[in-house]
């Protein structure tokens, strides 16, 4: 992983409670630590003027929906943004969708899921369950986004997304 | 009256070819009924019968008779016994398609099918699905194959995603239901291709005390691996990290420009051939069930090990597990020194007669890379095998944890929401 991620997850606090959705007492406590590390990490990226996602989840947390968005040579290309919290979590992380997506890249499998690079299932299996969704975002979708969206412009695939 | 024939010749010739056409509408739509009839009764034709029992007999219109030959030839002692076998298959990938394909043929009981993905084209390279199958479900496309295949086997389907909390208690149930007495399952085969489904599989199959089969083929095609998990009695998926097949290409620098994965038909069927042929020795009793399996295709060479149960496993229904089958083993050494018979059943996965390439390792071996936690449940991969990443950390500094709040989820939803 590249330091800049690197530094980036290491500001990111670090959950405690290892209980998943399944566990509707601990997934209240859980949810509360995810919504905190969320907005520190939200936090973190505005006062760095490095802002690049917004989500929000549903009532139970369990569906989480917003936009992120990247900007190459001063043109904003926005996506919408969305993931559900599996049954196992928080030993597995959630596959972070932008279904807008589906087709244009073959880093995506079907539905518009992202490919994680081989090094973010051995990092979240490590850190489980201390890793939650503000560092699935960091270290899956950032890089993600970094590596993929200069290729999809190069070939002129996501000109409409251009803001 | 010159113009007025004109006009009449006219209307009149318009009518004819209304009439024209309406009159071969009719035609080719009859024709079409016609050959559709005529279609399903080939068809009917075809189909063959259910049969109610397994025959030896060997004629050309028996389909089950080299699979009873194996009684004859005294590889089995009850071939038959897979009719009242019930299996699920989840993912019905590569792999997956072909290992249902096997069974059915091989006429088991009943399988459940679960997959969320749909047939496309880009799946052509590998086996069993047909192009005009694109669009269909998986499942619905392999049971509209495998009920004309075998019409004795029953087939239960499902098109959804296991790990999703809309469906994965769903997916419990059926495993402790679905079986053809309406009872547990006698094995569920992973053939999945994703960390997450493999471990939703386990913690269903650990739960409820369910012996399943794992089956993975790597991302650049060229390995593959079957695993057999016996909760309590063998390790979980979650007892170690994955095991997969040591290969000289490092993971790290393949090359994974412009694709998710790479796929070979060859490497999936010889994974879905090793792992039903697993299938069926733990099913109808004979020869020795692997209990994790390697294959390396760049060598053609094969690892077989065993894996012990992590008494400190991060899943907790695991551990429930293992207290359980360590009672079941007292309680039977017990019993076997009440009756003082001399014969002894061996119930506990080690294996006397190592052949070749079996490695049993109970040492701890130190290694850089790999933290004590893993030493102490005497872990190590068998040569050919490496565990796919190191074990997790064991603690964490307080200060990197997330600050208690005063705020309820509610507020810290607000507060979330006017970062927009
Ligand atoms: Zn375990």
């Amino acid at each position: 992983m590249d330091e800049g991620t690197k530094s980036v997850l290491q500001k990111i606090p670090l959950l405690r409670t290892n209980a998943g959705p399944r566990d509707a007492e601990g997934w209240n406590r859980r949810l509360k630590e995810e919504l905190l590390a969320v907005i520190k990490y939200v936090s973190n990226n505005k006062e760095q003027d490095r802002d690049w996602f917004f989500i929000q989840p549903d009532e139970k947390g369990i569906k989480w929906s917003g936009k992120c968005w990247y900007y190459l040579d001063q043109v904003r290309y926005e996506f919408e943004l969305e993931f559900e919290i599996p049954a196992t979590y928080p030993t597995t992380a959630p596959e972070l969708k932008l279904p807008e997506l589906d087709g244009k890249t073959a880093k995506m499998y079907r539905g518009g899921k992202i490919c994680q690079t081989v090094h973010f299932q051995p990092l979240w299996a490590r850190n489980a369950p201390h890793f939650g969704i503000a560092h699935a975002l960091a270290m899956g979708l950032g890089p993600w986004l970094a590596a993929e969206i200069p290729d999809m412009v190069q070939r002129g695939v996501i000109s409409s997304f251009a803001k | 009256m010159e113009e007025l024939t004109d006009e009449l010749r006219a209307s009149f010739d318009k009518v004819l070819s209304t009439l024209n056409t309406q009159a071969r509408e009719k035609t080719e739509s009859l024709v079409r009924s016609l050959k559709a009839s005529l279609d399903a009764l080939t068809d009917s034709a075809k189909a063959r019968e259910k049969i109610d029992q397994m025959s030896s007999e060997v004629t050309a219109d028996n389909p089950y008779s080299r699979l009873m030959a194996l009684k004859r030839m005294g590889i089995v002692e009850d071939y038959e016994k897979i009719r009242e076998c019930s299996i699920a298959v989840v993912g019905i990938g590569g792999v997956g398609s072909v290992a249902a394909e096997m069974l059915t043929r091989c006429g088991i009981g009943k399988l459940i099918l679960f997959d969320y993905d749909k047939v496309e084209l880009a799946n052509m390279n590998r086996l069993f699905f047909r192009p005009e199958q694109s669009g269909l479900s998986k499942v619905e496309a392999a049971k509209e194959t495998l009920v004309e295949i075998n019409p004795d086997v029953q087939f239960e389907t499902y098109n959804y995603d296991i790990t999703s909390m809309e469906s994965f208690s769903h997916f419990c149930g059926r495993l402790k239901e679905g079986a053809l007495d309406g009872g547990q399952l006698d094995l569920v085969l992973s053939c999945v291709d994703n960390y997450g489904a493999r471990m939703a599989i386990n913690s269903a199959c650990n739960e409820i005390g369910q012996t399943w089969m794992e089956s993975g083929v790597s991302e650049n095609a060229v390995s593959g691996h079957i695993q057999l998990m016996v909760p309590g009695k063998l390790a979980c998926f979650s007892c170690a990290p994955p095991l997969v097949v040591a290969s000289e290409i490092d993971e790290r620098t393949l090359k994974r420009e412009g694709v998710c994965a790479a796929s070979l038909p060859t490497t999936m069927g010889i994974v879905a051939g090793l792992l039903v042929q697993n299938v069926l020795k733990h099913l109808l009793n004979f020869g020795q069930v692997s209990e994790c399996l390697g294959y390396n295709a760049m060598k053609d060479f094969f690892s077989l090990m065993v894996l012990q149960p992590n008494p400190s496993c991060s899943d907790s229904w695991c551990l429930k597990q293992q207290e359980l089958f360590a009672q079941k083993v007292k309680a039977e050494e017990k019993n076997r020194a009440e009756i003082g018979s001399g014969e002894v059943e061996e119930d506990l996965p080690l294996h006397a007669e190592n052949e070749w390439n079996i490695v049993v390792e109970d040492d701890p071996v130190e290694s850089a890379g790999q933290k004590s936690e893993l030493n102490e449940a005497k872990h190590k991969p068998a040569e050919g095998l490496k565990f796919e990443f190191e074990p997790a950390k064991s603690s964490v500094n307080n200060d990197e944890l997330v600050a208690g709040s005063e705020k309820d989820i509610g507020e810290l939803m607000s507060q979330l929401d006017q970062l927009k």
